[in-house]
């Protein structure tokens, strides 16, 4: 599998990284390299193989219903690049 | 009746009432100052993990057990990636495969008393997201993610419904339910319960479906039926003149009562679903199902079955009284204050009450005629201490506070005159007013009767028991 | 000097030191040697210092926990409450961590002392340490060459002395590859050992933290004041945690070590399969049965793992968008222009990389192909481990597929380094442990021998090293020395 400039782009947007264009094609080759490495996989069929997300194919533990977190607003928002009046700022959001 | 036929599915977002967040310990709680119960886990901060509320779990077996659904014995939790600012993770923690509540039904009844079978495809887990508050700052969107993370669950269900009214009827079904079973507390306005309508319309007899457009921000069952039959008429219209429908979603503008598009460029969405590898599947064993089953409440449909066997009411009232939560617990308080007047009590509740509360705005639940005096109006009138006339006077003066039934009566001397002396001594003086209305009756005329009742009763100034006054008259005015 | 975590205890129970003293001692060093070698990407002195003041104090008071006084290094991917966590990233070089990892928080509990955070490659992403926004790391065996990642700065730190001992994580050999090419011994524990609360996400079905020491004795003391089972971690396993200084004598005689045949087959320098050979008669000496066996789907390790590892990535780096914390970049035209380029500044390419991968694989149309059919393999490939285990106690494989590499040899060769993880990331996939100890060299760098064990039995595998140790001096070497 070989991936286009486009392709990169695409990725790239999903992603939300600002790509310069002077490196997609750098990207699109190195990428690609990687994919080909991936397509290994292929020679082994696995159609009747559950997949495995976690090693240990254990089940979920689940926590009582109570409140055990304060705020800590303060110290949460003093690493924050901007906010003002407890909101936390981003450029305006069009919907 | 039109040609074109209209398939609308909802998507409903039910908060559910637990105490802290679905993955964190934080506080779930309404109104609280932007940011202040939003936890590390909350904002995403690098390193934290989530880990499941097991209260959330067992009010998702509990909505799923009442709508006689399956449900998954593995459960899976999924990413959902889309970069958003109220997003703090950059994805949603939400169900893909295996949701916890699959394939189940409810029944709606229609306006016409005929009731109708809607599927609910599936009902999932997922996370809340945060608020963006647009009108604080000149440049800058705001973000409040203290509803980060509240734990909702999304009823999906099958395009059954081809009317806004029928999308309304199961709304209001799935709101009923949710507050029966105590999993939401179902206020719309605070968006605890969410409404998405997927609209889409073909010429009748096609089976195809059409290509449907997704209506978001509803928050009141008056504005999803009218955001439903606007949508209708503009696809009709669009179709009408040759266009086609895109497959969008619009938001419902109910200062302007009108749906528009939600972006002109839609960005095609990818979410890249996939297993959340900070979570395992939920095991949900058969026992964990049955303990759940066992501490249902009773749901309205049952509610129903009751009032009308044992309880003796109408099919009607009793439909009325179960639709809502806080109605049905009113007429039931009510009627542990007086258990043989059921029939009496439920007329009372769906009547006067029910208009007086519709007319002033108010819910049931904040109703100023608490359900013990509301009782207490109706053995008055039971036990023939006033008339339906009087009572209502009664009803009227309760409302506005002046304490309950048998103070108002003895304050305002409204106890009926039953002493059969005391009317008979009326009713002479009556007679012996009328003479010319006495031939008339003696000379055939029946209709009479009623004026004499009328002079009785205004002479006792309403309290005489009417059917007393009525059998009185007759003996005397035959005599 | 090269104290270990044991000799320290030692020293600080008879008097022979304060733990002031001896953080003392360290911090100069670090001064000294640090520049050179830039293991650490912050050390924090005055918090050392307090932290052993404290130490001595609960010393004195009777109240010494097990790891009291003890300095240690961090790697910066374990959030610490008020000191910067950069995760090796310019994205998070601002990035004060409003709270404790679990593993660090159990460290301040057990009273070790903190000297600083070590260097890693970019989020854990790297098998060379040379992916840092803060620099290579060199090795101190020799400064030209890569310590090996993404642990680098703890493996050279422990290895140079500059700390007795340090936290790690490895996500697909990122204790055990730097540990070998640094002449240390480094475990990787059982997923589900060591909470992953406050370690900042690389592959979180792949990710396990564990201690990286000069002995198997040392690993033993600090593995178990990091592991135990955490109510923050959902992944945690709650399973007793046996006593690993205990076990340590637990000896290898009439244990049975299985040789994977992929492993010996082709790709391993043979230079390096001689000092592996040795260690395995050694091995054999000391009363161990060798029996050969075979995973037959470990040569899709490295696709399978690099399809899991960037897909989880992709996800969990999505949360550095620079609303919240770490790097924003100026005057963001919009909210995209601020995702995109605050990622792009951010983030650095290595990182950039593997997140179009990840995203790639994950994306509509591809998802079945990559992810699901990983996932797949991925079963198969622990199926085989298991499979195994049946018959052997311990499986034995080299580390690395030769020794340290100079700087900058396979900087632009992103699947060529890859390559150096395929000993060790099966592991990773199946959830086992492993431990990598030296075992010998090859032109005066170190050289790693690797043994797996069972699910939990890192007392067995602890055991088995520190068995090989008290017969062997490898792990005694200093560099330069």
């Amino acid at each position: 599998m070989s991936l286009k400039p486009d392709d990169v782009r695409n990725i790239a947007q999903l992603a939300r990284l600002h790509i310069d264009e002077a490196v997609i094609d750098e990207y699109a080759a190195d990428l690609s390299s990687i994919l080909e490495l991936v397509e290994q996989m292929n020679r082994v069929d696995t159609s009747d193989v559950a997949p495995l997300s976690n090693p240990l194919d254990a089940t979920q533990r689940l926590r009582d219903d109570s409140v055990s977190e304060s705020d800590e607003r303060d110290k949460f928002q003093a690493i924050a690049p901007d906010v003002a009046d407890g909101l936390y700022r981003v450029p305006k959001v069009i919907e | 009746m039109s040609e074109w036929e209209s398939v609308i599915g909802l998507e409903i977002h039910a908060q559910l009432a637990t105490t802290s967040k679905i993955f964190s310990g934080a506080s779930t709680a309404f109104g609280a100052e932007p940011n202040t119960q939003a936890c590390a886990v909350d904002l995403g901060l690098p390193g934290v993990l989530p880990v499941l509320n097991r209260g959330v779990v067992e009010m998702a077996i509990r909505f799923g057990v009442a709508i006689d659904a399956d449900i998954d014995h593995r459960s899976i939790f999924a990413r959902k990636n889309y970069f958003y600012p109220d997003l703090p993770k950059g994805y949603q923690i939400s169900q893909y495969e295996h949701p916890i509540v699959g394939r189940g039904h409810v029944s709606i009844t229609l306006d016409d008393g005929a009731t109708m079978e809607i599927g609910v495809t599936r009902a999932h887990l997922e996370e809340d997201a945060g608020k963006s508050v647009h009108d604080r700052f000149a440049e800058q969107s705001g973000i409040d993610l203290n509803r980060a993370g509240t734990p909702l669950l999304e009823i999906v269900s099958e395009p059954d419904m081809r009317s806004a009214k029928q999308a309304v009827a199961y709304a209001r079904k799935i709101h009923s339910l949710v507050r029966y079973l105590e999993i939401c507390d179902g206020n719309m306005q605070e968006g605890s319960f969410r409404c998405d309508a997927n609209v889409s319309i073909r010429r009748r007899g096609e089976s195809e479906l059409g290509t449907r457009t997704e209506l978001k921000n509803i928050n009141s069952f008056r504005f999803l039926e009218r955001a439903i039959n606007h949508e209708i008429e503009r696809q009709i219209d669009l179709l009408e003149d040759g266009g086609a429908v895109v497959q969008e979603t619009r938001l419902y503008d109910a200062d302007r009562d009108e749906t528009r598009s939600m972006r002109s460029k839609e960005e095609a969405n990818d979410y890249r679903y996939f297993p959340d590898p900070d979570l395992l599947p939920v095991a949900i064993t058969d026992d964990d199902i049955e303990r759940v089953r066992a501490s249902l409440p009773e749901l309205p449909e049952q509610k129903k079955t009751r009032f009308v066997d044992t309880l003796g009411l109408s099919a009607d009232n009793a439909e009325v009284l179960t639709a809502n939560r806080d109605t049905a617990l009113y007429f039931e308080a009510a009627l542990e204050a007086q258990p043989e007047l059921a029939a009496p009590i439920a007329n009372w509740v769906l009547g006067d009450l029910a208009g007086a509360l519709n007319k002033a705005g108010i819910e049931i639940g904040d109703s100023p005629i608490s359900p013990a005096r509301l009782a207490g109006l109706v053995a008055r009138i039971a036990d023939d201490t006033i008339s339906g006339k009087i009572a209502k006077e009664v009803f009227e003066a309760i409302w506005q506070g002046e304490g309950d039934a048998d103070a108002i009566i003895e304050a305002r001397g409204l106890k009926q005159i039953t002493d059969s002396g005391a009317i008979e001594a009326l009713i002479d003086a009556v007679i012996a007013d009328n003479p010319e209305q006495v031939e008339q009756f003696r000379a055939g005329k029946e209709k009479v009767l009623g004026f004499f009742v009328g002079q009785v009763m205004k002479q006792s100034q309403g309290k005489a028991n009417p059917g007393q006054v009525n059998a009185l008259l007759r003996d005397k005015l035959k005599a | 000097m090269a104290r270990g975590v044991g000799d320290i205890l030692q020293g600080l129970e008879s008097g022979e030191f304060s733990s002031v003293e001896i953080t003392q001692d360290y911090l100069e060093r670090i001064e000294r040697l640090n520049p050179s070698l830039n293991c650490f990407i912050s050390v924090t002195g005055e918090i050392a210092l307090e932290q052993a003041r404290a130490a001595d104090a609960a010393r004195a008071a009777g109240e010494a926990g097990p790891l009291c006084g003890v300095p240690l290094a961090h790697k910066d991917l374990f959030c610490t409450d008020g000191v910067r966590t950069s995760c090796g990233s310019r994205m998070l070089d601002n990035f004060i961590a409003p709270y404790d990892a679990t593993v660090i928080a159990q460290c301040k509990r057990d009273g070790a002392v903190m000297l600083g955070k070590t260097n890693m490659d970019e989020f854990a992403m790297g098998s060379s340490n040379e992916n840092s926004y803060y620099g290579p790391v060199a090795n101190p065996w020799d400064p030209a060459r890569v310590p090996g990642g993404s642990s680098g700065g703890s493996a050279a730190a422990v290895a140079a002395g500059l700390t007795p001992a340090a936290t790690g994580t490895d996500t697909g050999g990122s204790i055990r590859q730097p540990a070998a090419l640094c002449g240390v011994t480094g475990i990787k524990p059982t997923y589900g050992r060591v909470s992953r609360y406050g370690m900042v996400a690389f592959a979180s079905s792949l990710d396990q933290g564990g201690p990286l020491a000069h002995s198997a004795a040392d690993c033993a003391r600090l593995l178990q004041t990091m592991a135990g089972f955490d109510q923050r971690d959902s992944t945690s396993a709650d399973t007793a945690l046996p006593d690993f200084s205990a076990g340590l004598d637990g000896g290898l005689a009439g244990r049975r070590i299985g040789l994977p045949k992929e492993y010996f087959a082709e790709g391993l320098d043979a230079r390096l399969g001689d000092v592996i050979q040795q260690a395995i008669d050694e091995l054999q000496q000391m009363g161990a049965e060798l029996v050969e066996i075979s995973l037959a789907n470990i040569d899709l390790s490295i696709p399978v793992y690099y399809v899991i590892a960037m897909a989880e990535a992709s996800s969990n780096l999505s949360r550095y968008d620079g609303v919240r914390f770490g790097h924003r970049c100026d005057d963001p035209a919009d909210l995209e222009d601020l995702y995109k380029r605050s990622r792009w500044e951010g983030f650095g390419a290595e990182v950039k990389r593997r997140i179009m991968i990840g995203t790639y694989a994950l994306s509509a149309g591809y998802y079945d192909a990559y992810y699901l059919k990983a996932q797949q393999l991925r079963r198969l490939i622990k199926q085989d481990f298991q499979q195994a285990f049946t018959r052997v106690d311990y499986i034995l494989a080299p580390v690395t597929p030769e020794t340290a590499f100079e700087i900058g040899a396979k900087a632009n060769d992103p699947v060529s380094m890859y390559l150096q993880d395929i000993y060790t990331i099966s592991l990773n996939l199946a959830g086992l442990p492993g431990i990598s100890l030296p075992a010998g060299f090859v032109d005066g760098l170190p050289v790693g021998m690797q043994l797996i064990g069972n699910y939990f039995d890192e007392s067995g595998l602890l055991a088995a090293a520190h068995a090989y140790q008290q017969v062997t001096d490898w792990h005694l070497r200093e560099p330069g020395s």
